[in-house]
């Protein structure tokens, strides 16, 4: 009555960035396959044990929660390059405080890959005693990674930090769900830790960074991803 | 045995005013006087108040006053009454007394409106009579000078008591109450309280639940005359459906006009604000009309009450906001717009007319639907006779708890097993199991998760002493911040602003506040009712709604499913009684009457214990509807379940409707046929073990739950209303409750939060507990009508189809059809040639 039927399932889609073709998974990943290389961002790993020290004794579940999505994405990607896209920890000391089995589960996805942190408002820092890469700012296969938008706009911009999450709605019910934000010029990531809120679209942090009659909102649905136009979208 | 004299000022006062004392009044001074707790059970108007300060003042009155130089003594007495308002209200009513006796006592309020100087002044110079709230209670509690303040503490009283003890508000007072016992440990008690079921319970939850205290005595008023209560006989047609009673409205214009002060009761605020703009709109003589619901700015609804007080108002439209027993003016005539849903409901909300207790009490209650009509009338005949249907008491709410342990280790370092004991004390909390009670704790200090990693984080700890102690000041403060146990949805201001200018200027009054999932479902330029007007939605800024005025009168009215309360238990017995008793039905409109003759012969009316199941094809659809009489609550269960079995069945449901009444599931095959057939049997559709895997299995992904726990996240402190030097609000919890409870289900299910969490909802959104009675109920006698068509019973329920909102699992096909007008928009029109 309400779906219409799909013949495809469409876990992950195909997306055009700056002319290079990257594909979106439905989990929260961007995936260059000519590059081997998957990128995640806004892990806030440890974001729960952040929360307790403060006196808010939030389930200490998060990180292997986060770990165990990740490590599922990528058996299936087996990327040979892996970018945290920046805050991958909820605060500087996130990667200290890490447990032994989260320590030993990530250095085992790190394994035989490149792993390049990207810096981020959370976790400036390179996380200590974890290995990997650390930079501000990367380039792969004429896109760039950063955590922060660049307020200039460049073609083939991926970033994090803004957390994006669209809204629908219809007969009388609102849909809220994470997405990835992208005008085909530039993108931006959803966020992927398990205790990571969002923030609309429409929200005037993301003012000026979008062509918004381009605009497309790739909405992270339970069964598949949903790409939505702007005029579709409300705030809130 | 007669209680001591009344002290001179008090009979010179009485006999001044041509007074004696009543009966009940001397009764319970005298139970106070030989140290006795007692329950007060009367009538509006018996002149409960005084009955219960009483023994205070009179024992006030006789005590030698404070020595200049001597310390000021605490608190004598402590008032506690679940509204602000009413503590307000019985400063004014019992400062009048008191200083026409001229006597030197002194009354102050204390809540959350209460300047910090006057709370400062308060704790070094404490007034004779502090009157409060719960919440103001457990925070003066939790100081640490509590045990000092409450030292000369003689009488608590606590004021409508059968309404506190029903909520998580009751278990926060039950247990500060067992707090001020530990204190004084002669403390007495006394309790008001409207007509109660079982006044047992409430004798017991005034004193310790410690195994040697009797009960509380109870005293008993007998109400004075019997109220005249009528169901509008209306000459216009009652409609089949909807809850407006739109229908109604110029005769109930023409009541008003015949009184001097009407009262008119709703059960939501959607009902009020759609009744106000109704009645003004054909208000051809001007009569000043007030509107007053929980929404509405405070101050907008203080001009209310004022001009209510001074007698400038001819009628108000109100809903349970103004229940309880405030005393205003003089209310001639009550009207019940929409069915009571509870018996106790309309005796409470009648008992605001006629404050004089010999007269009798004017009602008119206008059924909004068919339906409705059955239900008044059965809600006439508990009310005169007595019968009563408060809902019954549950244990102590494990989150409630949990506050309540650490404002306990905010007072002072607790021994586990002491408080454990004082704990228990507290009737909601007899039950409770030792190991519960230290999970709890552990809660406390540290989350109480299976992976013990923020042991180093503990917010109280044990040390060498065997005490808890609180580790870190700011665990207070925050605790303070926090206290409570009301969680609203997220609310958001209603601003006015100038029409298509929401975003730039923001300098309009505020109008009151809305709910944001109200607003979720409305899209810039919408109208909707709000504060007696037609507004139009502008958009949303933060935590602010901007509005302007709507150029037409025809809104879009906030749209609940339907009343607030579900149908009581009781009733719902009464309304099938009367279905199946074709004797009774002369007691009803004849149109009522008529309808379900005509019933009787398409059809059936099942016999009183009876389940009538109907199916029958309509358009290209196949209907099963079934007459349960169970709650809105507990049908919507049963619909998420029946249409999890019939999918199992192949009877291929589409979707289900629930009302307090029945319930309706639509589906591609004939479920009617299947039936004969025997290929489902409705026995096995209605079978309990629906209760088992079904229910587990719905529960998990249910956002009913998900709203379940987000107030227990919070009550328990698990995350902050508030958190020091930010004002929160619920748009901007940073770390979403829906994202915890994801998690935690996934990691600890068992946890003690999700066991709270699955506890509450089982007595309250979901109505499982009922749910569960009525299946085993109707086991072996479910009747099956199979119909060529609707029937007359069926209408009512038909017509709600397809104005209920889209509920649960479908939120993926909703985002598939919003992509979907992407492709169309691409496109254009070439698909439609």
């Amino acid at each position: 009555m309400l779906a219409r039927t799909e013949d495809t399932r469409r876990t992950s889609i195909t997306a055009r960035l700056a002319g290079r073709e990257v594909i979106l998974d439905m989990v929260g990943a961007l995936v260059d396959p000519e590059a081997s290389m998957l990128v995640v961002s806004d892990l806030h790993l440890e974001k729960g044990s952040s929360y307790a020290r403060r006196g808010s004794m939030l389930p200490p579940y998060d990180t292997m929660a986060t770990l165990a999505r990740l490590g599922a994405l990528l058996a299936r990607h087996d990327p040979a390059i892996v970018i945290s896209l920046g805050d991958s920890f909820h605060d500087g000391e996130g990667a200290a405080r890490l447990a032994e089995p989260a320590r030993a589960a990530l250095a085992a996805m790190m394994a035989g890959r490149q792993w390049l942190w990207v810096a981020g408002n959370h976790d400036p820092e390179p996380p200590s005693g974890l290995g990997g890469d650390c930079v501000a700012e990367v380039a792969v296969g004429g896109l760039r990674f950063r955590h922060e938008p660049s307020k200039d706009g460049r073609d083939g911009e991926v970033a994090g930090h803004l957390h994006p999450g669209a809204r629908i709605v219809r007969r009388g019910r609102a849909v809220r769900r994470a997405c990835f934000a992208s005008d085909g010029r530039r993108l931006i990531m959803p966020a992927f830790g398990a205790y990571t809120g969002m923030l609309n679209v429409m929200d005037r942090a993301y003012r000026g960074l979008f062509d918004w009659p381009e605009f497309r909102a790739h909405l992270l649905g339970r069964e598949r991803i949903y790409t939505i136009a702007g005029a579709q979208l409300r705030p809130g | 045995m007669p209680p001591a004299p009344l002290p001179e000022p008090f009979l010179r006062w009485f006999a001044s005013r041509g007074w004696a004392p009543r009966a009940h009044q001397l009764d319970l001074l005298a139970r106070a006087q030989a140290g006795r707790s007692s329950l007060l059970i009367a009538p509006t108007g018996a002149g409960k108040t005084l009955a219960g300060f009483l023994p205070s003042l009179t024992e006030l009155a006789t005590t030698p006053k404070r020595r200049p130089g001597e310390a000021h003594r605490g608190i004598h007495t402590l008032y506690i009454s679940p509204l602000k308002a009413l503590a307000v209200d019985i400063e004014r009513n019992l400062g009048t007394p008191v200083a026409e006796m001229g006597l030197d006592i002194t009354i102050e309020t204390r809540t959350g409106d209460t300047p910090v100087h006057k709370r400062q002044r308060q704790k070094l110079k404490p007034p004779d009579i502090l009157l409060t709230t719960p919440e103001q209670l457990a925070l003066l509690i939790a100081a640490g000078d509590a045990r000092r303040f409450f030292a000369d503490l003689r009488f608590v009283v606590l004021d409508e008591l059968h309404s506190l003890v029903t909520s998580k508000r009751g278990h926060l007072l039950a247990l500060g109450l067992a707090r001020l016992r530990s204190f004084v440990p002669d403390l007495r008690v006394i309790g008001l309280s409207a007509t109660v079921a079982q006044p047992e319970e409430l004798r017991r939850w005034l004193v310790a639940q410690d195994g040697a205290s009797p009960m509380a005595d109870q005293i008993v008023v007998e109400g004075g005359a019997k109220p005249i209560i009528q169901i509008l006989d209306s000459r216009e047609h009652v409609p089949w459906a909807g809850h407006s009673a739109r229908y109604a409205m110029p005769e109930v214009y023409d009541a008003i006009r015949r009184h001097q002060t009407t009262l008119l009761f709703v059960n939501t605020r959607s009902q009020a604000e759609m009744l106000f703009q109704e009645l003004w709109r054909i208000n051809e003589d001007s009569l000043p009309i007030a509107l007053h619901h929980g929404s509405l700015d405070v101050a907008q609804r203080r001009k209310v009450e004022k001009a209510m007080e001074s007698g400038s108002l001819r009628a108000i439209v109100a809903t349970s906001t103004l229940d309880l027993g405030i005393d205003w003016g003089d209310v001639d005539l009550v009207v019940h717009v929409g069915a009571p849903k509870g018996a106790s409901r309309l005796a409470q909300r009648i008992g605001r007319s006629n404050h004089r207790m010999d007269e009798p009490s004017e009602a008119i209650l206008v059924p909004a639907n068919r339906f409705e009509v059955m239900e008044c009338r059965a809600a006439i005949e508990a009310n005169y006779l007595g019968a009563q249907d408060t809902p019954p008491l549950v244990d102590g709410a494990l989150d409630v708890l949990a506050q309540h342990v650490l404002g306990s280790a905010c007072a002072e370092p607790f021994d586990e097993g002491e408080l454990y004991r004082e704990v228990t004390s507290a009737a909601p909390y007899a039950r409770l199991a030792r190991e519960t009670f230290s999970r709890v704790v552990d809660f406390v200090a540290t989350g109480g998760y299976a992976l013990r990693s923020y042991e180093r984080y503990a917010k109280i700890r044990k040390t060498k002493d065997g005490r808890w102690r609180i580790t870190h000041p700011r665990f207070a403060q925050q605790y303070r911040l926090n206290v409570g146990t009301i969680v609203e949805a997220p609310y958001l201001n209603v601003r006015y602003v100038r029409a298509g200018r929401g975003s730039v200027s923001r300098g309009g009054p505020v109008l009151g506040k809305i709910e944001e999932g109200f607003l979720e479902t409305i899209a810039p330029g919408d109208t909707f009712m709000f504060a007696g007007k037609v507004l139009r939605f502008e958009g949303i800024r933060e935590n602010e709604c901007f509005v302007s005025n709507a150029a037409d009168q025809d809104a879009r009215v906030p749209s609940y499913a339907g009343g607030k309360f579900p149908l009581s238990t009781y009733l719902a017995d009464q309304v099938r009684a009367m279905l199946a008793d074709p004797a009774r039905w002369q007691a009803l409109p004849e149109q009522v009457a008529d309808w379900l003759r005509i019933q009787r012969d398409k059809s059936v009316l099942p016999a009183k214990g009876d389940l009538l199941v109907e199916t029958f094809p309509r358009g290209n659809r196949f209907y099963m509807v079934a007459y349960p009489f169970e709650g809105r609550l507990a049908h919507q269960t049963l619909g998420m379940l029946l249409t999890r079995r019939m999918e199992r069945a192949g009877v291929q449901p589409l979707g289900f409707v629930a009302t307090d009444y029945s319930i309706a599931v639509w589906a591609l095959e004939d479920i009617g046929a299947m039936a004969r057939r025997g290929v489902v049997t409705l026995a096995a559709l209605f079978d309990e073990d629906m209760l088992g895997d079904d229910l587990e299995a719905w529960l998990a992904e249910s956002w009913l739950l998900k709203r379940t726990f987000r107030n227990c996240a919070l009550i328990s402190g698990l995350i902050e209303k508030r958190h020091p030097g930010q004002e929160k609000t619920g748009r901007q919890v940073t770390v979403s409750a829906d994202l915890i409870y994801d998690v935690l289900r996934s990691h600890e299910p068992d946890h003690i939060l999700m066991q709270a969490t699955r506890a509450d909802a089982a007595s309250g959104l979901l109505d499982i507990g009922r749910l569960g009675e009525m299946l085993s109920r109707v086991r072996g006698r479910i009747v099956h009508k199979d119909l060529d068509r609707i029937s007359p019973l069926a209408v009512p329920i038909m017509l709600e189809i397809g104005k209920e909102r889209v509920e649960g699992g479908a939120s993926d096909a909703l985002l598939a059809e919003a992509e979907g007008d992407l492709v169309e928009e691409a496109m254009g029109n070439a698909g439609q040639d």
